[in-house]
C-alpha cells in the first residue's frame, strides 16, 4: 500500500448565512441554465411547440370556428399562452423525478445547502423556459394578425399573470415529481391531468355551448379563468364576446391571483417538506 | 462514545404489494476517530440504509446516531458540514461538466466563487482526471464517474468521509486506483466509514471490520480479531509420493477438529486443529519418525471468508464484477 499524503490542504464549510438561501438558489438555477443550454432539445421544444400552436390554430381552425363579437386568432391567443406555460411548468416535475433518478439529490441533500436551494432554481429554470416561449408567441401571434388592445402596462399585467400562475404550478410539479418513481410517470401524470384541464376549458372554444357537466368543469377549471384572465388584461374581450357566468369566470383576476397565492402557500412548504426526505434508492 | 456512534438503529420498508422489510434490525457501530471502519456484508444486509440514516438521508424509526456527539435526527445542518458522502451509485450532475459539478458543490458549501474553482481544479487534478474536466459528466466512463462523485465529497476536508461501495462495478485497474486514494486519505488522518461486499476489500483497507447481515452488526474488531474469534487454524500437508498418504491422514487425524479435506491427487491433505502450534508441532514430529518425505508443511488462519461463514451460515455473495476482480 502507498502511504503517500494527500496534497489536498485542508478546507472548511463555512455555516449557511442569512443569504445563503438566496445563493444556493441561484447557484441551482445556474445549474438548470447550463442544462437548457446543453440541452438544445428543450429550447428548440420551447419555442417551435408554441410557434406551431399559434399557427394551427390561427389558421387551421380559423375558418371553422366563430367566435360572435371576436375573431378566432382574437379569441384563441390568451389560450394557447395559458396552455403552453402550464405544461412548461412539467419540467420542474420531470427534473425533479429524473434528478432523484440520477442520484445528485443524495448529493445535494448531504451538502449544508439550504433545503429550498434545489426547488428555487428547478422552478426558476421553467419561468426562464416559459418567459422565451411568451415572447415567441407573442411575436407570432403579432405576424398573424393578433392584436393587444390594452395598455402596454395591463399587457405586462396579462404576462405576469401568466408567468406567475405557472410558476406556483412547478412548485405542484416539482412536489409530484418527488412523490412519483420515475421520470416517465411525470409524463403520463401531464398527459391525463393537464389535457383535459386544458382542452375542458374555454381556451380554445367557448364553454357556454357544451354539455352540461362539461361546461360546469370548464367554469370552475382554474385553467379557464387564467385564459380568461389574460384575455380581459390583453383586451381580447370585445362586446358579445362569450364569458362564462360563474363568479370565477366573471372576476377571473382576483381569482387568479387568490389561485397563484393558494398553490404557493400550500405547495412551496410542501415541497421543501418532501425534498427533506427524498433519497435516490 | 466513540467518534461515530450507532445505537440499536432499526428502519422498516413497506414497499407497496409486499412484506414489510427491517432493512435495520437493532444496529449498534462504534467507529473510532481517524480510522477506517468497513461495514462489511452481502448484497441486502442494509449497509446503503445505515449509511443514509448517519449521513442524514433518511430518519430512523427508532435508536440514536451522532457523530462527534451530534445527533444526526435533529442536528442534520452540523453533521452535513462535517462530512462527505460518496454514495453507492454516483451523485454528479450528467449535463455539468467534471469541473462545474465539484465548483457547483464548493459553492454550495459556502466555500465561495475563487476558492470553490481552485478547489475543483486542484481534485480534478488529484484524481487524474484533466482531460475530462471540460467535458460533460454524460461521456464519462463508470471509474470517472467514481472519482469525480469521490472527488464531490472531498471538496471541504470532511471530519468523516462515507464510502458506499466504492469500488463497486469498477475494473480491477480501477479499483486499485481507488483502494489508493483512499489510503492516502487516511493516512491524512480522516475518519473513514466504507462499506463493501468483498472480504478482500475490508481486509486491505479498514482498520476495523463490522460485519453487518440482515441489518445487524454481527461482529466488529480488526481483521485478525475476527479470524481469531472464530477459534483455531488450519494446517495443511503436501506430500512427495502418493504412499504416504494413508501414513499421513493417520496423523492429522490424530490433531484434526473437523472432516479432513484431501486433494484429488491425494497429496495435499488439509484439516483445521485447535491448537495450532502444539498440533503443527505433534505432526511433524509423526511425519519425521514414519519418514514421510514433504514437498510442503503449512499453519494458516482461517481467511475472512471463513469468518463469514461461520458468522452468517452462508458465504459472503460475490457479485460477478468482483470475480473478474480477483
Ligand atoms: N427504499 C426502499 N424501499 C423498500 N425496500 C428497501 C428500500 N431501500 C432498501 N430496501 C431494502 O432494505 C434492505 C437493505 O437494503 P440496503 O441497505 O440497500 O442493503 P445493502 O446496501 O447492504 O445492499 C434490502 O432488502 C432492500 O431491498
Ligand atoms: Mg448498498
Amino acid at each position: 500500500m502507498t502511504t503517500t499524503t494527500t496534497s489536498l490542504r485542508p478546507v472548511a464549510a463555512r455555516p449557511p448565512s442569512f443569504g445563503s438561501w438566496f445563493s444556493d438558489g441561484w447557484i441551482t438555477t445556474r445549474r438548470n441554465l447550463i442544462k437548457i443550454k446543453r440541452v438544445p432539445d428543450i429550447l428548440v421544444f420551447t419555442t417551435l411547440q408554441p410557434i406551431m400552436f399559434v399557427l394551427l390554430f390561427s389558421y387551421v381552425y380559423a375558418g371553422s370556428i366563430n367566435i360572435p363579437g371576436s375573431s378566432y386568432t382574437e379569441f384563441i391567443m390568451a389560450g394557447i399562452f395559458a396552455q403552453t406555460v402550464v405544461f412548461g411548468s412539467t419540467y420542474s416535475g420531470s427534473a425533479m423525478a429524473q434528478d432523484l433518478k440520477e442520484g445528485i439529490i443524495d448529493r445535494f441533500r448531504t451538502l449544508p445547502m439550504s433545503p429550498s436551494a434545489v426547488l428555487i432554481g428547478r422552478t426558476n429554470g421553467d419561468l426562464l423556459i416559459n418567459a422565451i416561449s411568451m415572447v415567441v408567441m407573442i411575436g407570432t401571434g403579432l405576424i398573424v394578425g393578433w392584436r393587444i388592445k390594452s395598455s402596454p402596462l395591463e399587457a405586462i399585467a396579462a404576462i405576469a399573470l401568466l408567468l406567475l400562475f405557472a410558476y406556483a404550478f412547478s412548485w405542484v410539479m416539482a412536489f409530484i415529481g418527488m412523490s412519483v418513481r420515475s421520470p416517465e410517470v411525470i409524463n403520463n401524470v401531464s398527459f391525463l391531468v393537464l389535457f383535459p384541464l386544458t382542452f375542458i376549458s374555454n381556451a380554445f372554444v367557448p364553454s357556454n355551448n357544451r354539455p352540461t357537466p362539461l361546461r360546469i368543469f370548464a367554469e370552475y377549471n382554474p385553467v379557464s379563468a387564467l385564459v380568461q384572465a389574460a384575455r380581459e388584461l390583453f383586451g381580447n374581450v370585445p362586446p358579445g364576446t362569450p364569458v362564462g357566468d360563474t363568479w370565477l369566470q366573471q372576476n377571473p383576476i382576483p381569482t387568479v391571483l387568490i389561485g397563484i397565492v393558494v398553490l404557493l402557500v400550500v405547495f412551496v412548504p410542501l415541497s421543501i417538506w418532501k425534498f427533506g426526505r427524498v433519497s435516490t434508492r | 462514545m466513540s467518534f461515530i456512534e450507532a445505537r440499536d438503529l432499526v428502519k422498516t420498508y413497506t414497499p407497496r404489494g409486499a412484506p414489510v422489510v427491517r432493512a435495520l434490525d437493532g444496529l449498534s457501530l462504534s467507529v473510532p476517530r481517524g480510522t477506517v471502519t468497513a461495514l462489511l456484508g452481502p448484497n441486502g444486509a442494509g449497509k446503503t440504509t445505515a449509511v443514509k440514516v448517519l449521513t442524514t438521508l433518511i430518519a430512523a424509526d427508532s435508536g440514536t446516531a451522532t457523530i462527534d456527539g451530534i445527533d444526526v435526527a435533529t442536528d442534520g445542518g452540523d453533521i452535513r458540514r462535517m462530512i462527505g458522502v460518496s454514495g453507492q451509485y454516483a451523485a454528479v450532475d450528467e449535463n455539468l461538466t467534471g469541473f462545474e459539478n465539484l465548483d457547483m458543490v464548493g459553492r454550495l458549501y459556502h466555500l465561495g466563487a475563487k476558492a470553490s474553482r481552485a478547489r475543483a481544479k486542484e481534485l480534478i487534478e488529484l484524481f487524474d482526471l484533466t482531460e475530462a474536466q471540460n467535458r460533460p459528466v454524460k461521456g464519462f466512463s463508470g471509474g470517472m464517474r467514481r472519482r469525480i462523485d469521490l472527488a464531490g465529497a472531498l471538496v471541504t476536508d470532511p471530519q468523516v468521509l462515507f464510502l458506499d461501495e466504492p469500488t463497486t462495478g469498477l475494473d480491477p485497474r480501477s479499483r486499485i486506483g481507488m483502494w489508493d486514494i483512499i489510503t492516502r486519505l487516511v493516512a491524512g488522518g480522516t475518519t473513514v466509514l466504507l462499506t463493501t461486499q468483498y472480504l478482500e476489500e475490508a481486509d486491505q483497507l479498514a482498520d476495523d471490520i463490522a460485519v453487518i447481515d440482515h441489518g445487524k452488526v454481527i461482529a466488529q474488531g480488526t481483521s485478525d480479531e475476527l479470524k481469531s474469534s472464530i477459534g483455531g487454524q488450519r494446517i495443511e500437508l503436501t506430500l512427495v509420493s502418493e504412499d504416504d498418504t494413508s501414513a499421513a491422514i493417520e496423523i492429522l487425524r490424530a490433531v484434526a477438529s473437523s472432516e479432513l479435506e484431501v486433494s484429488s491427487d491425494r497429496r495435499t491433505i488439509a484439516v483445521s486443529v485447535v491448537h495450532g502450534p502444539a498440533a503443527l508441532k505433534a505432526v511433524l514430529t509423526g511425519v519425521e519418525e514414519r519418514n514421510i518425505r514433504l514437498h510442503d508443511a503449512g499453519m494458516q488462519r482461517p481467511s475472512l471468508d471463513d469468518v463469514f461463514l461461520q458468522l452468517t451460515g452462508h458465504a459472503a455473495t460475490i457479485d460477478d464484477e468482483s470475480k473478474k476482480a480477483s
